[in-house]
């Protein structure tokens, strides 16, 4: 790492201080964001409280520079891996636009700040769970698990699952079984979704000597982890009709939903050769997004069209 | 280590990220105003503490 960051900052020839507002912008994986602010938002409407619409906003807020100051913590870590895959390539610091140096300040005040506000203006439970969330990400799958095993996704993907559970708790102060089961499903969908993209892009991760499953243990096994993945997925998407969080409509449209994904699940594992296989993970990929993100959709859907939840089974 | 002159783009970039921290800070400004009103509610001045 602090090989790629010397040369990059002898590259810039410069003391830095030419990237552009767009390049910060872009060190906060925009995208990631997106995503974060959608499932956060969905933990804070699923936990039913008063909260005020202010404070909610000012949560979601310091949830999402959160997740952007672990996006900048991770760009400036990765920059070495960032700068041999195409997908990534063209970043601010690979690129040489921003110093290591410098996406490492503004990460770690970014990181810092975010806290501090959730902590101050809405309460400490969600701040510290959104402190162990960027710790987890940066520590834990950036700078540990990522570049030494191939369980790396199924770990690291904790840290993309706190962000409903960062909602529920800033709007109620606390940690259940419902905020709980709604980390399980992002917990459970990352590896079937990343290890879609990674049996299309598995040149990519091997050149950058990432172990993802594909290039470890192989195609064949990193399609039948798909496919078990899928299998444990789909039942846990129903713990929020479970635990009282959701109703009719999310039961049945999740059902459904949860169908269509174990038929893409199947045909990645049935599909092996070719441009067929390709496009059987493409397309696993692709709806893995629009899947997580319904789900979410629903639980909001729920809320706003005043749909009834179920009374608790467990819990 | 050797530091090139900035260039009039690399200014124009500056100045627009300086614009761009002016703002981020005086949102924070309105953020924390408005949080300590909703925090504190209605009829701060008539309290007793």
């Amino acid at each position: 790492m602090s090989d790629i960051h010397a040369d990059i900052s002898d590259r810039s020839t410069a003391l830095g201080g030419v990237g552009s507002v767009g390049d910060y912008w872009t060190l906060l994986k925009p995208r990631v964001m997106s995503l974060v602010i959608f499932t956060a938002l969905s933990g804070l409407v699923a936990a039913s409280s008063d909260i005020h619409p202010w404070l909610a906003l000012v949560a979601l807020l310091a949830i999402a520079v959160g997740a952007g100051a672990a996006g900048a913590l991770n760009m400036w870590y990765d920059a070495d891996i960032d700068a041999l895959m195409a997908r990534t390539a063209n970043r601010p610091v690979p690129r040489g636009a921003i110093l290591p140096g410098e996406a490492l300040g503004f990460g770690l005040a970014l990181a810092v700040g975010s806290v501090v506000v959730l902590g101050l203006l809405v309460n400490i439970v969600a701040a510290a769970l959104l402190a162990f969330t960027i710790f987890f990400y940066i520590v834990i799958y950036t700078m540990w698990l990522k570049r030494s095993t191939p369980q790396n996704i199924v770990i690291g993907g904790a840290a993309g699952a706190f962000p409903p559970m960062i909602g529920w708790a800033a709007a109620t102060g606390s940690v259940t079984l419902a905020s709980i089961a709604l980390f399980l499903i992002i917990f459970i969908w990352t590896p079937p979704h990343f290890w879609a993209l990674a049996l299309f892009r598995e040149n990519d991760y091997a050149r950058a000597n990432v172990p993802m499953l594909p290039n470890v243990a192989g195609a064949g096994e990193t399609r039948r982890q798909i496919l078990l993945y899928s299998l444990i997925l789909v039942p846990v998407t129903f713990l929020p009709s479970l635990l009282g969080t959701s109703g009719l409509l999310y039961t049945i449209v999740t059902a459904l939903l949860g169908a269509a994904f174990l038929w893409h699940a199947v045909d990645v594992y049935r599909l092996r050769e070719g441009d067929a296989a390709r496009r059987a993970c493409r397309r696993l990929f692709g709806f893995s997004i629009l899947y997580l993100f319904a789900i979410f959709a629903l639980i909001i859907a729920e809320r706003i069209l005043g749909v009834a939840p179920f009374a608790p089974v467990i819990g | 280590m050797d530091q090139k002159p900035f260039s009039p783009e690399d200014m124009s970039r500056r100045r627009k990220r300086s614009i761009a921290l002016a703002l981020v800070l005086f949102g924070l400004v309105v953020l924390f105003f408005v949080t300590t009103i909703v925090r504190l509610g209605g009829d701060v001045a008539m309290r007793s503490f």
